[in-house]
């Protein structure tokens, strides 16, 4: 190479230099303060602005967390630490945490129940969350967990859990064995079968069978009770969603029309109406003599409510598709079963999906609601026994700002992750 | 799929959860638990300790029947229970026995379809005001803003108070007691109005007691007692008979101390026939002959459960005043025994 | 088996359908009927018609205890209409200010208002309702506090007073000949309008650039100053004064209506700063070169070019966050605001025990609010889309 280029070219620079850096006027911190913050006179200004803002709420914000105190037995003891300098009293956390995440009346020596039951959550979720990232095989565990999640927060006998898990597999063996006749052959026969063996069962005696001591759920509180509503909610009323968004996109007026009166009506009126109806009236309407745990008929409510707006996400999901894809779903000679379960829906789920996390973030901020109906939720504990209580009466900010701080946490993370989902289908689509 | 499980469950779970009937008695037995609705935290009447056992004078009359129903006075699932949810916890069958410091009023007796067992204590609605205000009558009161707890008798008889004489008044609703007195202790409010024991109940929880006073006006009457459903005698005749057996327990001197030796046998027949040593009387009331024992010997009798849930040794602090016997010049008088 | 029949397949499963559905309500009706029966309580409505032996702090119409339930039910009604209102215009101007800021090119602005929205949007509305309350309540100074010789607070201005109770600010009076005032200041406004509608004409037609900042403000408010002071200043300020417990006079606004009103207004300005940004963003990039080539400077640009187009994108989600703001507003009862839920789901339930009537009254009356709410806002999103076209 040399050789030939010693004779056409006088000079040849046979190493590369060093990349020089940008010219001074084009570099440095002064230049990106001007290019960002100092372009013209009123984002000068502006800027200024922003820093006498930032200023002012740190300058409020950081001797309060600085000088916090972690370890008195009580407000006035923190005062009197403190000796009026400023300074958070963030001993009313390490006193009450047991409370704050748990409730005050779920025993504590069971505090590791919720807590594996927590732990597993993610383990459960993983294999949907990151289809791609976890095996298939580990969707087996997905579908154990609500039994295993069941047994450990609320205990009592394993067979309950086990017994409702047969049920809900001997309706499925029934299911796929008639659904190659008709997809409402299946269905109901899927359900009859189910129904059955929840029958018999109930004719057995559970005695103390692998027993964990049972817990009623009258004694669930604190950020658990947020989790299990949220969770439970919202993972109930994603099927109900489908049904109903599918009935709204129904050709037949009547299943239509139900569907559509439905939807709007719960989405008409406030959750809190609905969580009255829960804690106020909704006993009325049981079998004389039924009585409903209070939060169990929560969930019912929430979950109507959740679902309505999971409808309507998936059915902005489905008018999404194109047509030519329920023509192709025709041509095939499907049924309308089969065309939704193979064709429609696995697609129209997935445009879905960013859609379904924000309905499930905004259902879990609104978990909150019901310490407004005397539930002892991370809300309802904080300004009802610790906000009350002798020791702790006047202590808002750090309750709040720990509260706040642990819906952000979990709020942020599921938004973060639908924003992140939500670019790895955009990838695909393209 | 899976989703459709937790619903089954919840469903089996629910449906086996319990049932309540007009037979209240036969069901509590069957289930072996009383449940019982309280207040959400009301010191001395009722709330959960540190522990999350709940304790109070409230709590102890559901904890007596307990004793006579269950032989187990600990058998009580306590349902903690705010106005608003109050009456349809009971009217739907959720408790059997709504012991929430409950005033008895025509409208609830008749028109909501409900039996007040008795009456366990005899309130009126007070104020209480930071002493700084310099206020010493409630008649002082015009244009001032009143905390009060929403659901409750309360609001009604402030309404007529301050519309009988003649003053203004801004009255600032609110759901618990817990959150009014955070409200009265910022100052969001120059007085709280609520039942004269539940003042005092709520000053004993202040940091500094001393420095609020508790008006002497008492502007209503709020007899109080525990509730059952109309239409359930058998029921309403155990809970009443037993707030009665309490009562006439601290008139004979019957005590947790020395009933055991009363037990024996005394020579008044009105104590034998309580303890159940002559007399069936349990037996016609569907219940065993130890029942008014077990009820007594659970918290002791009516003035041993006062004092030591609201007496003037607690922190609460109320006198017996109309709470006394009547022997005393009070108005509790139990119907004879026999 | 009409199931296999296509042709009566679709009416078999609607009358199923149809049959499940009357099976329920029947179902439910039964109970509801029994359990009724059981109790010996009936439905009725009488409750309405009684008095409703509560007082209310914030009536926008007459209204007394002697009043009845009905009355008290439509003063909420107004009540979460009026905090429902505020909360809307509020929370449309913060989510405007945050959405554009949000994507202005000064980092730190946009990171802060990053920071907001992100804050705002994941926690939930009811703790920062109880925030917002707490520091009314709590860090405010009591009305006592400005009393003495040497106050700890003092009012701003001397006209506005921030107490723990609420904010009380100046009320304007009216003489009758005020009206003559403000009759001839709506008559400048419209004046106004009409010279630059001419001005703009002016304009288009003859290429004339008539001044239009100056001459508009001198319509607006030299005839009305003048009018003022001719008519012996007709308008006065009725300055809240500090006497008995409470400050007297002016207007208040409750602590519990700022709380929600801003509480609300912040949390949904998060949501509407992300529409909005969207709805910008939507706008394909080459539109504003475009604008640019033309010479419109960067403001025109926004609201000549860029914002009517973003609008089509914006107003759909923003009808919804209308509806949340309503909804929303029946959280009143965490801090006592006596809105509809207060009043008819609060106090007259409690007070009634009327709880299948009222609760149902309660829903109806929401779902009243919602569907006249989105049939308005539908009517204007058709009119947006009708003039893009």
């Amino acid at each position: 190479m040399s050789d030939m280029h010693e004779h056409s070219v006088a000079y040849v620079r046979d190493t590369m230099i060093d990349q020089q850096p940008a010219p001074e006027t084009q570099g440095g911190v002064v230049n990106w303060m001007r290019a960002n913050l100092f372009s013209s006179l009123s984002n000068g200004i502006l800027t200024i602005l922003a820093v006498y803002v930032l200023w002012k709420v740190l300058s409020g914000v950081a001797p309060w967390l600085l000088n916090g105190i972690w370890t008195a037995p009580s407000l006035s003891a923190c005062r009197e630490i403190l000796q009026g300098a400023t300074g958070g009293c963030f001993s009313v956390l390490t006193e009450r945490w047991n409370q704050l995440l748990f409730g005050f009346q779920y025993p504590s020596d069971l505090y590791w129940r919720p807590t594996l039951a927590f732990v597993l959550l993610f383990v459960a979720i993983a294999p949907v969350l990151f289809y791609k990232v976890f095996p298939a095989r580990m969707l087996i565990f997905t579908a154990i967990y609500p039994f295993l999640a069941y047994w450990l927060i609320w205990g009592g006998s394993l067979l309950v859990p086990v017994t409702a898990a047969a049920g809900l597999v001997a309706g499925y063996l029934v299911y796929s064995r008639l659904v190659t006749m008709s997809f409402a052959a299946g269905f109901f026969g899927g359900i009859a079968a189910a129904s059955l063996v929840w029958y018999l069962a109930g004719l057995v005696p559970f005695g103390g069978v692998l027993a964990l001591e049972p817990v009623d759920s009258r004694n669930m509180g604190g950020f658990m009770l947020n989790l299990i509503l949220g969770t439970v909610c919202v993972s109930l009323s994603i099927p109900f969603g489908i049904a109903l968004a599918l009935g709204r996109q129904s050709s037949m007026p009547i299943i239509k029309w139900i569907c559509v009166i439905f939807i709007e009506f719960i989405r008409g009126v406030p959750l809190i109406t609905l969580l009255f109806v829960a804690s106020v009236v909704l006993a009325y309407f049981l079998p004389p003599g039924t009585t409903f745990d209070l939060i169990l008929r929560v969930i019912i409510m929430i979950t109507m409510f959740a679902s309505a707006y999971i409808a309507e996400v998936i059915r902005g999901g489905l008018a999404a598709l194109p047509k030519g894809q329920y023509e192709a779903a025709d041509s095939l000679g499907l049924d309308y079963p089969q065309a939704m379960r193979l064709i429609i829906l696995p697609q129209a789920l997935k445009i879905s999906i960013p859609g379904i996390v924000n309905v499930a973030v905004g259902l879990f901020k609104d978990t909150t609601l019901v310490s407004v109906i005397s539930m002892f939720d991370l809300i309802g504990m904080i300004r009802g026994p610790i906000l009350a209580s002798t020791e702790w009466n006047g202590v808002y900010w750090e309750l709040l700002g720990f509260a706040a701080l642990l819906f952000f946490v979990t709020c942020y993370g599921i938004s973060q992750y639908s924003q992140w989902l939500e670019r790895q289908l955009n990838t695909d689509r393209r | 799929m899976k989703k459709s499980v937790i619903l089954g469950t919840l469903t089996v779970a629910a449906l086996s959860a319990g049932t309540a009937g007009a037979q209240t008695l036969s069901d509590v037995q069957e289930r072996g638990t009383l449940n019982c609705g309280v207040n959400t935290g009301l010191v001395g009447f009722a709330a959960p300790d540190a522990n999350g056992n709940w304790e109070g004078f409230d709590v102890a009359v559901c904890r007596a029947v307990a004793a006579a129903v269950l032989e187990d006075p600990q058998a009580v699932e306590f349902v903690s229970l705010t106005g608003k949810t109050r009456f349809t916890a009971l009217a739907s069958g959720e408790v059997d026995i709504l012991s929430r410091n409950t005033t008895w009023t025509f409208t609830r007796d008749v028109d909501l379809k409900f039996e007040f067992a008795g009456i366990n204590y005899y309130d009126g609605q007070g104020f209480i005001v930071p002493k700084e205000l310099g206020v010493s009558s409630a008649k002082e009161l015009s244009g001032a803003t009143v905390c009060v707890q929403t659901g409750t008798t309360t609001e009604l008889n402030l309404s007529d108070y301050f519309r009988k004489n003649n003053m203004d008044y801004e009255p600032v609703p609110i759901e618990t007691n817990s959150e009014a007195q955070q409200q009265y202790l910022a100052g969001a409010c120059d007085a709280y109005t609520t039942d004269a024991s539940g003042l005092a109940a709520t000053r004993a929880a202040f940091e500094a007691p001393g420095d609020h006073v508790i008006l002497p006006e008492i502007i209503s009457k709020e007899p109080l007692g525990p509730l059952v459903r109309h239409g359930d005698d058998e029921w309403e005749d155990v809970v009443r008979w037993t707030i009665n057996a309490l009562i006439a327990a601290e008139e004979y001197g019957i005590t947790s101390a020395n009933i055991d030796e009363l037990k024996q046998g005394t020579d008044s027949p009105e104590i034998n026939r309580i303890l159940g040593s002559a007399d069936n009387l349990g037996e016609m009331l569907g219940l065993d002959a130890d029942w008014a024992y077990r009820a007594i010997k659970a918290n002791g009798n009516y003035g041993e459960i006062f004092a030591k849930n609201i007496g003037e040794s607690t922190p609460i602090g109320l006198s017996r005043g109309l709470n006394a016997q009547w022997t005393d010049g009070g108005l509790m008088y139990a119907p004879p025994f026999r | 088996m009409l199931l296999n029949d296509t042709r009566y397949r679709s009416y078999t499963f609607q009358f199923i359908a149809l049959v499940c559905v009357a099976a329920l309500f029947a179902w439910l009706g039964s109970n509801l009927a029994a359990n009724l029966a059981a109790a010996g309580i009936g439905i009725s409505y009488e409750f309405l018609g009684q008095s409703s032996n509560y007082d209310i702090n914030q009536t926008l119409i007459e209204y007394s205890s002697q009043s009845t339930h009905l009355r008290a039910s439509i003063v909420g009604l107004l009540n979460t209409l009026l905090v429902s209102i505020l909360a809307c215009i509020t929370a449309t101007i913060i989510g405007v200010f945050a959405g554009v800021l949000r994507l202005s090119n000064n980092w730190l602005v946009s990171k802060l208002m990053a920071t907001y929205v992100e804050m705002f949007r994941n926690v939930p509305v009811l703790i920062w309702i109880i925030i917002i309350f707490t520091i009314m309540t709590a860090v405010a100074p009591a009305p006592s506090a400005f009393r003495g010789d040497d106050p700890d607070a003092s009012m701003i201005l001397g006209m506005f007073a921030f107490t723990n109770r609420g904010v009380y600010v100046p009320k304007p009076l009216l003489e009758p000949t005020g009206w003559v005032v403000l009759g001839i200041f709506a008559a400048s406004v419209v004046s106004m309008i009409a010279y630059r509608r001419f001005a703009t004409r002016k304009l288009y037609d003859e290429g004339k650039l008539l001044p239009t900042l100056w001459p508009s403000l001198a319509i607006l408010f030299v005839p009305a100053v003048l009018a003022f002071y001719a008519l012996g200043r007709p308008i006065g300020l009725e300055i809240p004064e500090l006497g008995g417990f409470n400050f007297s006079g002016g207007i208040t606004l409750l602590g519990s209506l700022i709380a929600l009103w801003f509480a609300l207004a912040i949390y949904t300005g998060a949501f509407i700063a992300e529409n909005v940004r969207a709805g910008i963003l939507s706008v394909s990039r080459g539109q504003t070169e475009a604008a640019a080539a033309l010479g419109l400077r960067p403001r025109r640009i926004m609201n000549l070019v860029i914002l009517p187009q973003a609008l089509r994108v914006i107003v759909p989600p923003l009808i919804s966050h209308y509806l949340n703001i309503t909804k929303n507003s029946s959280l009143a009862i965490a801090v006592g605001y006596m809105d509809l839920t207060g009043t008819l789901g609060g106090i007259t339930l409690n007070q009634t025990g009327r709880a299948i009537e009222a609760i149902l009254l309660l829903m109806l009356f929401y779902l009243a609010i919602s569907l006249a709410i989105s049939a308005l806002m539908n009517v204007y999103n058709s009119a947006v889309r009708l003039k893009e076209r």
